[in-house]
């Protein structure tokens, strides 16, 4: 006997979402576009995000859970303002990013992946950004700081730490 | 730099990407005229079969033999693919050409659209190369506003768009097959190979998909000939190949070369030699997929069937440089961590297999390694080769294998003598003062970030083994060099 599939309820209304998916051409393979636009409006997938874009592209929830968790880019936890990425690429590998990775989780007092608890700072570790001629480097937010060494850290926290006002 | 030829980068740097009169004024889209007015389907895969070119993403599959099956292969819908997924750490070479020259890969595209029948072009570009992504879809829309893309080509009853599509980090979706599925939506996981994506491919029609350096080589063969072309490089691998040189060299950067240009050349008359006038250990190529290739290789013409004959790959085409304070079982554990956390888990080599080989690589550099690791190593690496089930589990133990090969007796001394030569291995490295040489100037007590080393002024000082963090501050800053790593 097959099962009734039990009813999800949605929470909340997604315009952004609606609007986007609306406007493709091509609904085919949507998904993934739709995740990332997702995204980049609520900075991250939470669980009743997740739940309404099944329900908007009639797909089950699992699959968009699987999706949201083979990619590295999607993020399924809050994160913070200030987006710390050391790049771990072989060439900023061989040239001592380790050692500012390990300086910002001094500086930060949290572990890689960890956000600070003031919801300020997300610090992870990435994959090669392509800029191996600036080993190593890191980029905040958008920012890129190259030729990084674990000296330079406090500098660049405190950067960021003073645009707090700014922001707010 | 006269050593390099540019034909993939000839016009970055030299054009503005954001404007397509500039490509224009470079020749640009000749070669797309040529092809639809001049040259029939067959004439184009014919020069580009005569021209030698093989897929510069690093399996090295002839260009000319993709494009003929995904032309022979019957169906109502075809679609060419470009690969701008470009993973490899320490690979930048793709970014350039789509940042620098965004129109000669759109361009090659529309030619591959006219050979073999296809109307759709979709690049697949990592999202986390925003530059690129904006200047393509500048490129796009400048070209399809000439009437370049879109309807009726040029008035030559050809139609071809081009559009993109975002990655979301997955390194396995450089693999073909899990990029197809990905841009379906759905988890990058690759399938068995054949059928293969020129007969079976996006949404399961036939589809051409190539790297965006191989594309970038196109339009320069249409326009010029094949027997151009052929004029550089080697008999097996024609043509030029961009390397993206970092590590420890003097002049880091992308090279253009001709195939079987030297590993000497292009790292001393091109990279300007090792930094700090240190000694050269090996040079890494083919990103996690290659193989660390030392001093006594320095000479070997480098082409596709050379840097596999060393245990490496041509990859994309990165290579990393490495002197003697780099230690080759760190360097494998590094990759293995990389390739561990990238397997996409759909097969078993793969998945546990990549995790045993880190778990006893984490084992040899924490100095609890047996010999017979070596051997289990070995063993395994070669098993995870011969059954995985895509390009990323079949080259993944070449970073081992490689440097189990050249540098056994590094290898050794870390299951041995519980050493790392390098001193790189921070749980097998130790500091010590040599009361012959302290001065007690206090320099290392003062630079000691957990505050271990104690001694009076003008004493010898002494490091505290119990809270020593091993990070090798005081080493570096000794003015006496007083203090010794063992």
């Amino acid at each position: 006997m097959a099962q009734e599939a039990a009813e999800v309820e949605i929470k909340g209304s997604y315009p952004e979402i609606d609007e986007y998916y609306e406007s493709m051409p091509d609904k085919n393979g949507a998904l993934i576009p739709v995740m990332h636009k997702a995204q980049q409006v609520y900075g991250w997938l939470s669980e009743d995000v997740q739940l309404y874009i099944s329900h908007l592209l009639g797909v089950p929830a699992s699959k968009v859970y699987g999706v949201a968790t083979f990619y590295s880019l999607f993020n399924l936890e809050r994160k913070g303002k200030f987006r710390v990425n050391v790049c771990l690429g072989t060439a900023c590998y061989v040239r001592g990013a380790e050692k500012v990775l390990a300086a910002f989780e001094n500086e930060l007092d949290i572990k890689n992946t960890e956000t600070t608890k003031d919801g300020l700072f997300t610090l992870s570790s990435i994959r090669c950004v392509g800029a191996c001629g600036l080993a190593p480097v890191v980029m905040v937010n958008d920012k890129v700081f190259g030729r990084v060494n674990p000296d330079d850290v406090k500098r660049i926290v405190d950067e960021f730490l003073s645009k707090v006002g700014d922001i707010a | 730099m006269t050593r390099q030829i540019r034909i993939a980068l000839r016009n970055c740097g030299v054009i503005d990407p954001e404007n397509i009169n500039d490509y224009i004024a470079t020749g640009g889209y000749d070669a797309l005229a040529k092809a639809i007015f001049s040259m029939s389907q067959d004439d184009v895969i014919d020069t580009m079969k005569k021209s030698g070119l093989r897929g510069r993403g690093g399996a090295g599959f002839p260009t000319g033999i993709k494009w003929e099956t995904a032309r022979k292969a019957k169906s109502d819908k075809k679609y060419v693919l470009c690969n701008a997924d470009e993973g490899d750490p320490g690979a930048f070479m793709d970014r350039s050409v789509l940042e620098g020259d965004p129109h000669c890969v759109l361009e090659a595209m529309a030619i591959c659209g006219y050979a073999i029948g296809a109307s759709e072009g979709i690049i697949y570009v990592r999202a986390e190369y925003p530059l690129a992504v904006k200047r393509l879809q500048i490129a796009i829309d400048q070209a399809k506003e000439l009437g370049l893309f879109g309807e009726n080509i040029l008035g030559s009853g050809f139609s071809f768009d081009i559009r993109l599509y975002f990655g979301a980090g997955a390194f396995v979706c450089g693999e073909e097959t899990s990029l197809m599925n990905s841009v379906q939506g759905g988890r990058g996981e690759p399938r068995l190979k054949p059928p293969f994506p020129a007969n079976v491919g996006l949404w399961d029609k036939p589809t051409n998909i190539n790297n965006v350096e191989t594309y970038a080589n196109v339009t320069q063969i249409v326009r010029n000939g094949w027997e151009w072309y052929r004029q550089f490089g080697t008999e097996k691998s024609a043509g030029t190949k961009v390397f993206a040189l970092a590590g420890k060299v003097n002049n880091v950067g992308l090279v253009e070369v001709p195939m079987g240009t030297t590993l000497r050349e292009i790292i001393y008359d091109i990279g300007g030699g090792i930094q700090h006038h240190k000694k050269f250990k090996s040079a890494q190529t083919g990103g996690p997929s290659g193989g660390c290739i030392p001093a006594e290789h320095l000479d070997t013409p480098i082409d596709y069937e050379s840097l596999i004959a060393l245990g490496s790959m041509m990859g994309s085409g990165g290579m990393i440089v490495m002197d003697e304070d780099d230690c080759m079982v760190g360097i494998a554990k590094f990759y293995l961590t990389f390739t561990a956390e990238e397997s996409c888990g759909k097969c078993t080599p793969c998945r546990i297999g990549n995790m045993r080989l880190l778990e006893i690589l984490t084992r040899i550099t924490e100095g609890d390694g047996t010999e017979d690791d070596l051997k289990k190593l070995e063993s395994l690496g070669q098993t995870i080769k011969d059954t995985a089930l895509c390009g990323l589990g079949q080259s993944s133990p070449n970073p081992i294998l490689s440097t189990l090969h050249y540098f056994y007796d590094e290898y050794m001394a870390h299951v041995d003598e519980k050493r790392c030569p390098s001193g790189t291995c921070t749980k097998l490295v130790g500091y010590k003062i040599l009361p012959e040489k302290c001065t007690g100037c206090t320099v290392c007590a003062r630079n000691c970030p957990v505050n271990c080393i104690s001694g009076e002024r003008k004493k010898t000082h002494v490091i505290d083994q119990k809270r020593c963090i091993k990070c090798g501050v005081c080493f570096s800053k000794c003015p006496f060099k007083a203090i010794i790593r063992g």
